[in-house]
């Protein structure tokens, strides 16, 4: 999975926050046979301006060629193709896990610890936890923990500034 | 300007639709009312000024919008209704958007309440129109009208011209507003650069002046930067030879002794040699599409290319050129022109004259000579009798073909035709939309037996509005260039090719449309000069040989060094 996360390239775009937007986006990745490994989409720091980060993996002249496409879309404001080094990014994963035994929960906690996350909602039987990282750390939480009972796993994409 | 509202003047959604078009300068909208564009019917009543073109099907209002923007370079423009009438609209956009066509589409949509709910003649065009389109717009309300045509027409035309719709519910045609002509809001005049840089000249300069073998190859950007003249300047000053795709010709004159032809799958002979050998080409407004370029990696194999193109995307995409430049290919001639050290050529362009006296001997008096009646005698015929003065509107297939190599194109922008999408039944419609945007012209539409049949219904419309257009039916009972392709490639198994046509003739005058059969080379003459010099619509059915093959050949997916020049080449 590693290997994976190493050749990702990033688009960072800011667009007009209408409706159809993001699939205009998105529409424009599938037509150029693009495969989105991630995406992440939400307000930015300029009224009315959605950013959206997406991933791909490395596909040569084809991911060179997308920003000059993605700038042909009206509503598109600016494309920046950045190569991960020149990032700081986290990704954010949830996981609800059910504990049946005491000795469980404190395993759980111990892994927790070891990887900076958060329990972020607790009851009698069900722990969620928050976990923030590349997308190793992510990937190496979920390993450590994948042999509890998980409920549910949910990871977001990218969130990405410029160093 | 034209104008008949006043600033702030408060009417219907539908009469703002006919205000902004007026004040475009829009003079003909082709298309066809139903239930959800009527209100915008009963509003174009009041706006005589605006000439409407019942045509007969929507696809027919969308190529002749295409032909009426190839010749005036303005955004054609088209009304249909919701659902059926909007999705017929999708072959004409999606040939345009390939072809770099400015277009502006006003369709009809259900109520804004019932959005969504599978309403009758509900479709979802933004949707549907969203891949073939530069962009487009649901308007669901009155106020929003003038806004978005308005930015309609800035987009079809900005940069690299295409086709934008506008998608406008019947409560916001029906409902009032004040009518403003609006401002394009800034995030629509996106930068576009339209010049090189004075260092991109000083290179561009010094690889040109340095060249040995170098060669243009100019399309479809070259006409529409709106002028070949800089083009022909800067070929003559260093004798560079100069081919132009398809979409580019009659870019610069054909009788030109600089113009070597069309590049291509069916190019000449010269035009595909030339890359072989040339050490620089000058590739301009044009996107080394994969029937120009054959196999990529036996192409140009020694030459550096220098691409200028004004979009972007187009510059690296398919082959990766020594130097890019992003602009208008007739500014940056202009300003290149004073660098251009003036030089004459002979060697290279002998190997030109070489080249042409081969294609001449193995293909083209062959096909002149044939004792049967051949398309690229007609087309020949034709260049001869209207002196390569006419508008000619070519279909797709073999037709096209012979349009492209045997009329000798003599007028700036006299050729149009369907090229990236390659539509059958494009010409008709398209013919009578470049004659409705420009009368003086003489068109001629070069088609199929195949082909008209695909949107034969204009010909009620060409009828109807009674146009001076001539229509070269060129009739050989077959689909002919798949045959061709079953011929040499498929072991001549012709499957689905044979077609048992209508009687052309009995047709035509049941539209009402004069006509005349012509299957030698005597009668074919004359049936032009008749036609020529009948006022009206005139359909001339050519009874061509039905076996004929348009050489030269690259097999698909073959490098331009595999170019077949005749049948006798084939192993």
């Amino acid at each position: 999975m590693n290997n994976m996360h190493k050749n990702l390239q990033n688009f960072i775009i800011w667009a007009q926050n209408k409706p159809g937007v993001l699939f205009r986006i998105l529409w424009l990745f599938r037509r150029k046979q693009l495969n989105i490994e991630s995406v992440t989409a939400g307000h930015s720091e300029i009224p009315d301006i959605t950013r959206i980060t997406i991933t791909v993996s490395n596909n040569g002249n084809k991911v060179k060629n997308m920003v000059h496409q993605l700038n042909k879309l009206v509503n598109v404001v600016k494309v920046e193709h950045l190569d991960t080094a020149m990032l700081v990014y986290r990704e954010m994963a949830l996981i609800k896990i059910a504990l049946s035994e005491k000795e469980e929960k404190s395993q759980v906690l111990r892994i927790i610890e070891h990887f900076r996350g958060r329990v972020i909602n607790m009851t009698n039987s069900v722990m969620v936890i928050e976990a923030t990282g590349d997308e190793n750390k992510i990937d190496a939480f979920y390993e450590n923990i994948k042999n509890f009972n998980i409920v549910e796993f949910v990871r977001t994409g990218r969130a990405a500034l410029l160093k | 300007m034209k104008s008949r509202l006043k600033t702030g003047q408060k009417v219907q959604g539908a009469e703002i639709v006919c205000e902004s078009l007026l004040r475009h300068g829009v003079s003909v909208i082709f298309g066809y009312p139903g239930g959800a564009n009527i209100p915008i019917y009963d509003a174009l009543y009041k706006y005589p000024e605006l000439k409407h073109v019942l045509v007969r099907h929507e696809q027919g209002a969308a190529h002749a919008a295409e032909g009426y923007a190839w010749a005036t370079g303005r955004p054609g423009v088209c009304f249909t209704t919701s659902g059926p009438g909007a999705t017929n609209l999708v072959t004409g956009l999606a040939d345009a958007m390939l072809d770099s066509i400015p277009m502006v589409c006003l369709t009809g949509q259900v109520p804004s309440k019932m959005l969504g709910t599978d309403a009758f003649q509900e479709a979802d065009v933004l949707g549907v129109t969203l891949p073939v389109t530069k962009h487009n717009y649901l308007v669901t309300g009155a106020g929003d009208i003038a806004p978005s045509i308005y930015e309609a027409f800035h987009l079809a035309t900005a940069g690299r011209p295409g086709p934008v719709v506008v998608d406008i519910t019947k409560d916001a045609q029906a409902n009032y507003a004040e009518f403003a002509e609006p401002e394009i809001m800034p995030e629509f005049n996106k930068k576009i650069k339209t010049d090189a840089t004075a260092d991109e000249l000083d290179s561009l300069a010094l690889l040109l002046n340095n060249a040995e073998k170098p060669l243009i190859i100019a399309g479809h950007g070259v006409l529409l930067s709106g002028d070949g003249k800089s083009l022909l300047k800067v070929a003559e000053s260093q004798d560079i030879p100069v081919t132009l795709t398809q979409l580019g010709l009659s870019a610069i004159p054909h009788d030109h002794p600089l113009f070597m032809g069309m590049p291509g799958m069916h190019g000449a002979v010269s035009a595909n040699r030339a890359p072989l050998e040339a050490d620089v080409i000058l590739a301009l407004g044009m996107r080394f599409h994969d029937r120009v370029t054959g196999k990529v990696s036996a192409y140009a194999p020694q030459a550096k290319i220098i691409h200028i193109d004004i979009d972007p995307s187009e510059l690296g995409k398919n082959v990766v050129p020594e130097i890019a430049i992003v602009g208008d290919v007739k500014t940056i001639l202009n300003r290149l022109l004073p660098k251009l050290k003036k030089r004459k050529n002979p060697l290279w362009l002998d190997r030109f004259k070489l080249w042409k006296k081969e294609e001449e001997e193995k293909v083209i008096n062959p096909e002149l000579n044939a004792d049967i009646l051949k398309s690229a005698a007609v087309i020949n015929l034709l260049s001869k009798e209207t002196r390569g003065l006419a508008t000619i509107v070519a279909d797709v297939g073999q037709n096209q073909m012979y349009a492209a190599k045997y009329y000798c194109y003599r007028k700036y922008n006299s050729h149009f035709t369907s090229g990236g999408l390659g539509t059958m039944g494009f010409a008709l419609p398209a013919g009578m939309g470049a004659k409705m945007a420009d009368p003086d012209r003489e068109v001629w539409i070069v088609i199929g037996d195949g082909g008209i049949q695909m949107t034969l219904s204009e010909l009620a419309t060409i009828a109807q509005e009674k146009l001076d257009i001539k229509i070269a039916l060129l009739n050989n009972n077959y689909l002919g260039m798949v045959r061709q392709w079953q011929e040499l490639f498929y072991k001549g198994n012709y499957s689905q090719v044979r077609l048992k046509n209508p009687d052309f003739q009995k047709l035509s005058e049941g539209f009402g449309i004069k006509s005349e059969k012509a299957d030698n080379l005597n009668s074919a003459g004359q049936a032009i000069k008749n036609a020529r010099d009948f006022k009206g619509p005139y359909l001339i059915e050519f009874v061509v040989a039905a076996d004929e093959n348009v050489f030269p050949m690259l097999p698909a997916g073959a490098g331009i060094d595999e170019m077949i020049i005749s049948k006798a080449d084939m192993k």
